[in-house]
């Protein structure tokens, strides 16, 4: 779909001719009130519970979206867009501008809230006025507050889960050694890659480094401890000696096959400028000051991405705007993946939140 | 002992929270400190249309009650309420939970803060049992109100009936009213601080 009129940027200017790639699952009632929008993470994407079209796997919550599932599309309309700046088909780095070349580093330089602005005028085209539920994970949590602290009549309910309000030193410090590994590949070339070989091993690095921020030490320890891949002892070399080397390498490649290295470096910086507060006078309480929506934020004890207290402090901030809000800690082992992996009780508060 | 009524099956809530229940009035706003698994809210919030939040700090009971569809926090009364506006409600609830604050005297105030009335209910420390557990036993009280031995329990403010009325004089919270139980039978005013197991206030500032 195409955005009927251009769409403008927070930093300044606009962007015109926008495509919004999405699915739709379920069906929209009469009265158009049983829409959820669904918001990806950084390297997610609309597939949600249909096959990717490049890998062929499983959508990426097809645990939780689905007839009789915790989202259940039986009762539900679940919208999911592919976020601007990213490389699924929504208008991004790899996009065609106006000259008929690639945008590529030329690509404006876009935020959350432009996301979501973006997801909005979806929603106005197709004609949803209020969401029943607005609902995300990691970045798709900060997608989630976006809306509801810069549209607040779009959604009745708001759901995030393992996301924060701001990106703290240490978020920023893993994303810009991502977009460093990106841009020391020598196939990077100032952006300017398309038709040509991509920055794979660059990119491969920079998912290498953030999956390990998306599991616990614990997680690892228990996957892979210190057994070795395929062999009986070191090789004194520097083979995937470890099988832990040997995931995040299989990770890492497989990764360059379906994400565009630009897209890369423009969503993690989008994360990186997030920050709710700064948006709204610096109180994150003036965000959500006159809210209706009610809201549910959930974290995960072994996250330390986006660990509780960040969760904690937006419940204090919906809390001092007297805003209904629930939130939950669940246990889980797996980090801060766990929001895309087999957490029964998150099933129960997903289902419940979302009535 | 003066047997008034059982008021245990109202909405088979526990005795004290049922006359809490009763007293709060329909679509009323209401924070409900120490929620467990929610019983009060969801009556609260069905028969009553009341706006109920809740705080709980057992990860557990608040899985329960969101998945009930009701608005819980996972956090600890002694920190959190301080994050709640100024009479941002109509009711403030602590049921069975005042003796558990590292600072009740300071739990109060907040209640009175946050809320324009309250509910404070909580065990009777000067019940007759736990004082001939005490007199003749010589040892810490373990009874039917006070079931956790001294070095498990979560009560670690001891409190009795004469104690909250001069707490609450103290800091200027008028008795609305006052409840009075032995297990599920609500008893008279008179000698309560003796023959009560557990207590009900409702206060306001």
């Amino acid at each position: 779909m195409t955005l009927p009129a251009p769409l403008p940027l927070d930093g300044g200017g606009e962007l015109s001719r926008v495509e919004i790639a999405y699915e739709t699952y379920g069906a929209l009632d009469k009265d158009r009130s049983n829409a959820i929008l669904l918001c990806h993470a950084l390297t997610g994407d609309q597939y949600v519970a249909s096959p990717h079209p490049i890998t062929g796997k499983p959508g990426w919550w097809e645990r939780t979206v689905g007839p009789g599932k915790p989202i259940d599309t039986d009762r539900f309309y679940v919208i999911c867009p592919n976020v601007i700046g990213s490389c699924m088909g929504s208008t991004g780095p790899a996009s065609e501008a106006s000259d008929g070349q690639p945008y590529a580093m030329r690509f404006p330089v876009i935020t959350i809230r432009d996301m979501v602005r973006a997801h909005v005028g979806l929603l106005d085209a197709l004609e949803i006025a209020t969401l029943h539920a607005v609902v995300g994970g990691s970045m798709g949590g900060m997608q989630a507050l976006s809306l509801a602290a810069n549209w607040p009549e779009r959604a009745d309910r708001v759901l995030v889960i393992a996301s924060t309000s701001r990106h703290s030193a240490q978020n920023i410090g893993f994303h810009e050694l991502g977009r460093q590994a990106v841009m020391a590949d020598p196939r990077w070339n100032q952006g300017d890659y398309y038709g040509g070989e991509a920055p794979d091993s660059g990119l491969a690095v920079a998912r290498m480094a953030a999956h390990i921020t998306y599991l616990s030490e614990e997680a690892l320890t228990e996957k892979f401890g210190r057994n070795l891949q395929d062999r009986e002892a070191k090789t004194f070399g520097f083979d995937a000696d470890f099988q832990v080397e040997s995931y995040l390498r299989y990770q890492g490649s497989g990764f360059t096959q379906r994400f565009d290295a630009n897209s890369y470096l423009y969503i993690t910086r989008a994360m990186d400028y997030f920050d709710l507060a700064e948006e709204h006078g610096g109180k994150l309480a003036n965000a959500f000051a006159g809210t209706r929506a009610r809201f549910c934020l959930v974290s995960f004890d072994s996250d330390w991405l986006y660990p509780t207290a960040e969760s904690r402090h937006v419940v204090h901030a919906l809390n001092a705007a007297g805003a209904a809000v629930s939130f939950v800690e669940l246990s889980a082992p797996h980090g801060h993946d766990s929001f895309l992996l087999d957490v029964p009780a998150l099933d129960r508060v997903i289902g419940g939140f979302l009535g | 002992m003066t047997l008034l009524h059982t008021p245990a099956t109202t909405f088979g809530l526990r005795p004290d929270l049922a006359v809490i229940a009763k007293r709060v009035k329909p679509s009323s706003k209401v924070l409900d400190i120490g929620c467990g698994n929610g019983e009060l809210m969801e009556v609260l919030q069905t028969h009553m249309w009341c706006d109920v939040r809740g705080i709980e700090i057992d990860g557990d009971c608040v899985e329960r009650c969101v998945s009930q569809g009701l608005s819980v926090v996972q956090g600890d009364a002694d920190r959190d309420l301080a994050d709640y506006p100024d009479k941002g409600f109509d009711y403030a609830i602590l049921s069975q939970t005042l003796q558990t604050a590292a600072r009740p005297d300071r739990m109060l105030d907040e209640l009175l803060r946050v809320g324009t009335r309250a509910f404070v209910s909580f065990p009777n420390f000067a019940h007759w049992r736990t004082r001939a557990a005490l007199l003749f036993g010589g040892r810490m009280p373990v009874t039917r109100a006070i079931p956790v031995s001294w070095y498990a329990t979560e009560n670690i403010h001891h409190v009795t009936v004469k104690d909250f009325r001069d707490l609450a004089k103290e800091k200027g919270a008028r008795i609305e009213r006052e409840w009075f139980f032995a297990g599920e039978r609500q008893l008279g005013r008179a000698g309560a601080n003796g023959r009560a197991e557990f207590a009900v206030f409702e206060l306001s500032r």
